[in-house]
């Protein structure tokens, strides 16, 4: 018998005798049954600016650098500025509609990772830049998948992330981030899908917030309302 | 009304004032009060430490003694819990199962019985200090009291209520815990003394006389002013 | 009393009075306190959450042969890897074979308990092989040759300053005491490691069923570059973290956040379904997922106890436990503290032999009242000392509790007890606190209360 059998076999034999209901021994239990999880969650109210503004309010929480443009144009400019505030000499990113609209104006060496590539190459790079699937207003999260952002890497490596975003892909909450994800990927679900909610983080050292642990210490959203 | 009120053994043998209290106050209110004489301890010392077989017997005595009671309220969270909940649990699959579920729903422990049962929230004590109150685990989270104990004392003429920030916290005592783990029930007191001291009350109230009786060790050894008193008796302060 | 009881007492009496230690775990816990309620409270009903996570995971322990099923053949479906351990022992075999075939040089590994549990880093250490901890906490204990303190906060009995004199001395790094430049220094020393490892070594926080995929929370960076960046990535999980659907992450997510950190949302939580796919430009070519049982399917048999099984080791219990706060992680001497670790210890390690922690709680029961999962741990303790005492009890305990018993049950015998008890408080008070009184373990640091001259049944005989 090899150990998965051994293992199942255990689990069946175990399964015979019968638990206890849920939850129930509590004396002031909510007997709430198959409810979904966003009757739970903290509220988000449906209108888009509605959801921008708490967006907007989480991300200056988590002290991510959260900007709307209204044109590509405005977008390409401050980028620009982004760049030449925070010395970049030499960036990494991939392919995508967005990317290729806007970061072509910042004129420095550019290095793809949507193909094969060298990680020292990645390391010295001063930022990445990317796409991603949804920014969450829930929890001011950007999902990315390694299809949508360039790899598991990209986002992760360098020292200053770079999202850039649409209007369209900024959802409510958790669930229907989740839900998206059903939709655009159903049965071929990318290897990596990560929320990431600020920049890399640590309270290891007597709780004290500290930026930076190991991923990136900052974190930029571009949203492209237009 | 006829009640009948069951005496835990420390109350008996240590602060029977807390009990007299209670005596005194329900009969003002006009009931009956009936005293099961047999009944000595709810058996939860045994129970506590694992050995159900060895507190049974002394949980049967007190089911019998029990038995043709209308109501049953004891002046001890504790306690009152080791009725409520835990004598259904103790009893299951054997022949007092169900007379155990029987008396567990006829109980009641004193704060919750004065208010919910008997909706009386004001007893015209006096009571001119500032207290704070300790919420005894058992009552806390066995038996969800919290509001009861806190109406009746608001009702208090000349008693300042002041909340200390560890209300909630476990006192240390924890029956056979305080001397099997000596050091950390005394470490778990302290916390909670410093936390009464920081109110700047003059006594610590609460409805278990068990952990009054482990901070009130730990303060008179320390000679700290913090007295320490059983609910029943502010209640019955006049 | 087994050897691990006598050394629990002895190093609970140490802590119990280290004053130190107390405060810096408060001040710790602190801020997490104030953010955990206020994350508590911006749900819109947190005890229905609580509820609604207690069903998803009764209905994936109570069915996890099926779900189990389930996330096997999805994750093996595109190229994982699957390894089953019956046994700690089994699991480190496991991983240290594939090492061996990789021929490894260097190991990076992020946060697992699991691995803690079954002494992975010493058997690897012992084949030779070199493992970095690259989560900062489980670094620095890692340096010092500790356990982590804590499930969620590996380093929170340290202060800057050890920190500082632990990094000046192991990596001969300049002497600061501000935390970001300390960050600073593990940074750039784990840097060269996550660059250069040939192997990643993960835990996981959940297995979902419906996609084949785990989840890891975490918020430094560390997990995500672990399985990135090696060529071969290992992870290691318990088969009890199994959730039924991909969704259910939208309520665990912020539930662990809340409950772990005092987090809204942990600051990376990253589902991996894979090694790298065909079209993918990165991560790890070959991806194996340890599984590990470890006594799991015995805690599962026992059906009263195996809600413990929901656990999702966030570290709450163990934040508001009283007796965690007064003693700290590292006394318990186990992998597992705080209530959590107190209930499943005898479970994974032996009953006789850890039954003492489940005796040293007062059952306040506020870690039931926390736990996200609504587990009934302190119930548990109490099911663990039944069943402790049934197995094996101990001739003069039992005896006392016989004793009391039939005094209690007699009254005549009952008022003589007493009236001993007053005529011996005088005796007592004489040899109050020395080896000679029997009373020792309250009175050396407590007064005894008197006992009363007239007792209430004394009273309520005389007005009759």
């Amino acid at each position: 018998m090899s150990e998965r059998e051994n293992i199942f076999g255990r689990i069946r034999e175990a399964l015979k005798a019968q638990a206890p209901l849920p939850g129930l021994h509590a004396h002031a239990s909510t007997q709430t049954t198959a409810s979904a999880p966003r009757q739970w969650l903290p509220k988000v109210s449906g209108s888009f600016d509605e959801q921008l503004a708490l967006f907007t309010k989480n991300a200056a929480g988590l002290k991510a650098d959260f900007q709307l443009f209204n044109s590509a144009e405005e977008m390409r400019q401050a980028i620009i500025r982004l760049r030449d505030a925070a010395g970049w000499r030499r960036v990494a990113g991939h392919s995508g509609d967005l990317t290729n609209a806007i970061c072509p104006v910042l004129n420095l060496p550019l290095l793809r990772t949507d193909k094969a590539y060298d990680v020292h190459e990645l390391e010295a790079c001063d930022a990445g830049i990317s796409e991603c699937d949804a920014l969450i207003a829930q929890t001011g999260s950007v999902l990315v998948t390694n299809r949508s952002a360039g790899g598991r890497a990209l986002s992760v490596l360098p020292p200053h992330h770079v999202v850039l975003a649409r209007r369209e892909q900024l959802v409510a909450d958790l669930p229907a981030a989740f839900e998206l994800l059903q939709r655009k990927y159903a049965d071929n679900y990318p290897s990596m899908m990560s929320f990431i909610t600020g920049p890399s983080r640590t309270g290891d050292i007597e709780r004290i917030l500290v930026l930076g642990a190991h991923g990136p210490k900052r974190l930029t959203i571009f949203l492209l309302a237009e | 009304m006829i009640i009948t009120l069951f005496i835990p053994c420390f109350v008996d043998a240590v602060y029977p004032q807390a009990g007299i209290s209670m005596v005194q106050i329900l009969e003002r209110l006009g009931h009956t009060v009936v005293y099961p004489e047999e009944t000595a301890c709810c058996g939860q010392p045994a129970f506590n430490s694992g050995y159900w077989d060895e507190a049974r017997p002394v949980a049967i005595k007190v089911l019998e003694q029990l038995k043709n009671a209308e109501a049953v309220v004891i002046g001890s969270g504790s306690c009152g819990a080791m009725v409520k909940k835990f004598y259904p649990e103790l009893f299951a699959n054997t022949p007092q199962a169900e007379l155990a579920k029987q008396i567990a729903e006829r109980t009641w422990e004193f704060s919750d019985f004065l208010v919910s049962q008997l909706g009386v929230t004001a007893l015209g004590a006096n009571f001119p200090h500032k207290v704070t109150f300790h919420d005894g685990c058992h009552g806390l989270r066995e038996l969800g009291i919290k509001k009861s104990p806190r109406t009746l004392l608001a009702n208090v003429r000349g008693l300042e209520l002041v909340e200390m920030s560890e209300a909630e916290t476990c006192c240390g005592f924890g029956g056979t815990f305080a001397a099997k783990f000596p050091m950390i029930s005394t470490a778990m007191g302290e916390v909670k003394c410093a936390s009464a001291a920081e109110t700047g009350a003059e006594y610590i109230v609460s409805n278990d006389s068990s952990c009054l009786m482990h901070l009130q060790g730990l303060l008179s050894r320390q000679g700290k002013p913090i007295k320490t008193i059983h609910l029943a008796e502010v209640l019955n302060h006049r | 009393m087994s050897t691990f009881a006598t050394q629990f007492l002895k190093q609970a009496r140490v802590m119990a009075g280290d004053l130190r230690h107390r405060r810096t775990i408060r001040t710790a816990l602190g801020n997490y306190e104030i953010a955990r309620d206020k994350g508590q409270a911006s749900f819109q009903n947190w005890q229905s959450a609580r509820q609604l996570a207690s069903e998803t995971k009764w209905e994936a322990i109570n069915h996890l042969d099926k779900y189990l099923e389930q996330f096997v053949s999805k994750i093996e479906a595109r190229g994982t890897k699957v390894h089953w351990a019956s046994t700690g022992e089994q699991a480190r075999e496991i991983i240290l074979q594939i090492v061996r075939d990789k021929q490894s040089r260097s190991i990076i590994k992020s946060k697992a308990m699991t691995a803690e549990e079954i002494h992975l880093n010493a058997a690897l250490e012992q084949a030779g092989l070199n493992v970095v901890e690259n989560d900062l906490g489980e670094f620095i204990v890692q340096l010092r040759h500790e356990t982590p303190y804590h499930i969620v906060f590996p380093s929170m009995h340290l202060t800057r300053g050890e920190i500082s004199e632990l990094f000046q001395r192991e990596l001969g790094s300049a002497p600061t005491n501000d935390p970001e430049e300390l960050t600073m220094i593990a940074r750039r020393v784990l840097r060269k490691k996550f660059l250069t490892a040939d192997i990643g070594i993960t835990g996981a926080n959940f297995a979902i069923a419906e996609t084949g995929m785990v989840s890891i929370t975490e918020n430094e960076g560390n997990a995500r570059l672990t399985a990135a960046l090696p060529k071969t990535m290992i992870t290691l999980i318990g088969i009890e973290k199994v959730l039924p659907k991909l969704a259910d992450l939208a309520l665990f997510l912020p539930m662990l956040a809340t409950m772990g950190t005092g987090q809204a949302l942990t600051c990376y939580n990253t589902m991996y379904g894979g090694p790298r796919q065909p079209g993918e430009s990165d991560g790890p070519e070959e991806w194996h997922v340890v599984l590990l049982d470890n006594h799991r399917t015995e805690l599962l048999a026992d059906a009263e106890q195996r809600d413990a099984l929901h656990c999702i080791r966030c570290g709450a219990c163990l934040n508001v436990c009283p007796i965690f706060r007064n003693v700290g992680g590292h006394t318990y001497g186990t992998t597992y503290s705080g209530p959590i670790g107190s209930v499943v210890t005898p479970h994974l390690r032996g009953l006789q032999d850890w039954k003492h922690l489940s005796n040293a709680s007062t059952l306040c029961g506020a870690c039931t009242e926390t736990c996200p999962v609504k587990i009934d741990l302190h119930h548990h303790l109490l099911q663990n000392r039944r069943n402790a005492a049934k197995g094996k009890p101990v001739f003069f305990e039992r005896l006392a509790y016989k004793l009391f018993g039939f005094v209690a049950n007699r009254p005549a015998l009952w008022v003589l007890a007493k009236k001993l008890g007053r005529c011996g408080q005088p005796l007592q008070n004489l040899v109050k606190g020395t080896a000679l009184d029997p009373a020792r373990a309250w009175t050396q640091t407590r007064d005894l209360p008197p006992l009363a001259g007239e007792s209430f049944k004394d009273w309520w005989r005389k007005r009759k």
